[in-house]
């Protein structure tokens, strides 16, 4: 699957994040891990530090495993100060994992995120491709409740 | 010319200059963190704040170009106190056990805090202690104490062109490491240490060996030597408060000869034998049609680069061993038969302006007896001032002496080997009297000397011109050996180092080296060798001799045994 979407592609720094984005797009686990990024920086002509510094400044991208849903809490200002401690509270004990890990059926991945931009809906938080604000305990429990009724 | 002014003090300065620029050039003293004088502008500390009279925020001055009628305030309260808050921030993720630390009194960031007035940090410590990286022989790396100021990056990526060191992660939990948050020895890290020259704190710092020596000197068992390379006696004065360039050979022996050393050896002795059997390699190579160019193997940060990046190229470096293993191999050999020591009471120290001659001295194949190694310690010009330091030495009060028989007698050719340019120059001044046969009437090749990152000479050899090229810095290096790699390098014979300005600039020398500092250690370097009586290697009559005792000649069957390697590819 890599080898497929690297042919596509030219030993040239600039698509680094294109091929990133494709690939853990379509991996099921969606995550990168450190041969994929071996063979990402031999192909593009970059240094593995240098694969490895965006991967880990993007929230979007992950080294480790994801499950299906990736539940990535904001952790910046605006948050933080409406209550976002509680928003990672809450969503630790419905799951029962802790930030950074995986729920033991795959379902759910729990993550910080930096600013989603919804700071005027704070506190926020963004599942999958989609953004969820002015959140309140009983609001997250309808949410995952949903997710999980609906995966 | 824009006027400007800066805390009221009405000033012209240079169009495009920088605000720090133009603060410096009029005695005004802006404190600065992450800035270093000829690497990239980051502005990442932000600890050079200054105030502009009428813009809101404060800005950096190492970044903020000046403009017409501009007035910037560099002392204001507000500017004071948001340096001060700055730096407390970094305290407060910092392993700020100052007595505990090499850099004590040394150290940028202390030396900062205490020009600010901090005396007690209003902000607790939060500070997540990390596993420190000690898996190599050269360099050690501290996160605990990384200020992420970025300069190590910089030097990594942009003038090495390794780029092992990057920013991982972002935010306050943003850290410094090479990929995968491992090791440097896990990846193509050449432990160059120029990572650890510009550092301002100990983050990143040679891997300290003074404790060994001192156990060895202390040994009444063992005969002690050191060896001394070329570039440490033109920047140790440095260690020792002189200014940049000053010449301390004699006194630099005598403090050597103070710490205990039974036997205080030159490496230019063996600089001046690597000339021998390498002008001979590349004599042979041209006449029977062996591999060219030939690149130079001195320089042990260069050979880890080869072999971890070019593998294709390794029949294309000289098999020599460096000038500081020949003299490893000899003393265990020539020496302790001379001598009548038994080599396993011998401890052989060298003092080097680097740090990757210690990962070379440990290496597999640099032991004569296949066990023990050639070169059992190898310390830093800055380890040698912290050990001159520690014994109370005056330095400045010391008489000057002379290095020890036979490994003393050195040639002018022999002590440009610091210098970019000058293991080709010295090779220059040997392979052109010898294949022409007639005295050499100009014995300086200016055109391969300074700080230019490649340069280029010609050379009669016995009626043919021949092209040479030097290389400093990895990034230059990549450069030629690319052109070697293409097949289209027009030159027969390359010498590179991997640290920029050569081994004068090397990643164990003083700290704040910057291109000024350089030259004046290149200047130093041309006066020592100017004044040498002999200026040639194959002219030192000791060389002769230990030719004639021993070595038989050049390329010989005892040359190759103890004076030659070889080179694998690593990954």
């Amino acid at each position: 699957m890599l080898e497929n979407i690297l042919k596509e592609y030219p030993r040239q720094e600039d698509y680094l994040i294109e091929v990133l984005l494709e690939y853990q797009k379509q991996k099921a686990d969606r995550h990168i891990g450190e041969d994929e990024i071996r063979r990402i920086a031999e192909h593009l002509g970059v240094t593995e530090s240098k694969v490895w510094s965006v991967i880990t400044f993007y929230t979007f991208f992950s080294t480790r495993p994801r499950g299906e849903n990736i539940i990535q809490i904001c952790k910046d200002v605006p948050c933080y100060l409406n209550d976002g401690n509680t928003v990672q509270r809450t969503l630790e004990q419905l799951l029962g994992v802790q930030v950074g890990d995986t729920t033991k059926n795959q379902k759910f991945t729990l993550e910080h995120t930096s600013c989603l931009g919804h700071c005027d809906g704070a506190p926020a938080i963004r599942i999958n491709d989609k953004t969820y604000t002015n959140l309140s305990v009983d609001k997250l429990k309808a949410i995952i409740s949903e997710y999980r009724g609906n995966t | 010319m824009p006027n400007i002014k800066i805390n009221g003090k009405p000033l012209t300065v240079e169009e495009g200059t920088t605000i720090l620029e133009a603060a410096k050039a009029n005695n005004i003293k802006i404190p600065t963190l992450c800035y270093y004088p000829d690497l990239d502008i980051k502005s990442d500390c932000r600890v050079c704040s200054v105030e502009i009279v009428g813009q809101k925020g404060l800005k950096t001055a190492c970044s903020e170009p000046v403009w017409d009628g501009m007035e910037i305030r560099t002392n204001s309260p507000r500017v004071l106190n948001a340096r001060k808050v700055l730096t407390e921030l970094i305290l407060a993720n910092h392993d700020a056990n100052c007595t505990a630390c090499e850099k004590n009194m040394n150290c940028e960031l202390q030396t900062l805090a205490n020009t600010l007035g901090i005396d007690e940090n209003r902000f607790e410590n939060v500070l997540e202690e990390r596993p420190l990286d000690t898996a190599n022989p050269s360099i050690t790396r501290n996160p605990n104490r990384c200020i992420k100021c970025g300069r190590c990056v910089d030097v990594c990526k942009n003038v090495q062109g390794i780029h092992v060191l990057d920013n991982m992660g972002r935010s306050n939990e943003m850290e410094i490491t090479p990929a995968y948050g491992k090791y440097l020895s896990d990846q193509e890290c050449t432990f160059c240490g120029q990572c650890s020259s510009v550092c301002p704190v100990a983050s990143i710092t040679e891997k300290d060996k003074s404790d060994e020596v001192w156990e060895a000197l202390h040994d009444e068992d063992k005969h002690v030597i050191v060896q001394v390379a070329p570039a440490v006696r033109v920047s140790l004065g440095e260690e020792m408060g002189a200014r940049p360039g000053a010449i301390v050979t004699e006194k630099m022996v005598s403090a050597l000869r103070s710490l205990g050393f039974d036997r205080v050896f030159d490496t230019d002795f063996t600089a001046d034998l690597t000339i021998l059997e390498e002008g001979h390699e590349l004599l042979e190579r041209v006449k029977e049609g062996g591999t060219l160019p030939m690149f130079t193997s001195c320089c042990p940060g260069w050979i880890s680069f080869a072999e971890q990046q070019y593998p294709e190229l390794l029949d294309n470096l000289s098999t020599c061993k460096s000038p500081q293993q020949m003299f490893g191999s000899l003393a265990k050999t020539y020496y302790a038969k001379k001598e009548d020591i038994d080599p396993e009471k011998l401890h052989v120290v060298s003092v080097m302006p680097c740090t990757a001659k210690k990962y070379e001295a440990s290496r597999e194949e640099m032991r004569v007896d296949g066990e023990n190694p050639d070169v059992d310690t190898v310390l830093t010009t800055r380890e040698l001032g912290k050990m001159v330091r520690q014994m109370g030495i005056d330095f400045d009060e010391l008489e000057p002496s002379s290095f020890d028989d036979p490994f003393g007698i050195t040639s002018g050719a022999a002590a440009i080997f610091g210098a970019s340019g000058g293991v080709m120059e010295a090779a220059l001044r040997t392979v052109s009297e010898v294949v022409n046969e007639e005295p050499l009437k100009q014995l300086d090749f200016e055109d391969v000397r300074g700080l230019e990152g490649i340069k280029e000479a010609e050379v009669e050899l016995g009626g043919n011109t021949v092209r040479v090229a030097v290389a400093h810095s990895l990034s230059n290096a990549r450069k030629l050996a690319e052109e070697v790699k293409q097949g289209d390098s027009p030159y027969a014979f390359i010498e590179i180092m991997a640290c920029p300005g050569g081994c004068i600039g090397g990643g164990g020398q003083p700290y704040n080296t910057t291109n000024a500092t350089r030259q004046e250690r290149i200047d130093a370097t041309y006066r020592v060798d100017s004044r040498m009586e002999i200026r040639q290697s194959h002219k030192n009559p000791v060389i002769t001799t230990l030719y004639e005792e021993y070595l038989e000649a050049p390329l010989g069957e005892r040359s190759h045994k103890l004076l030659h390697t070889h080179y694998q590819k690593r990954n």
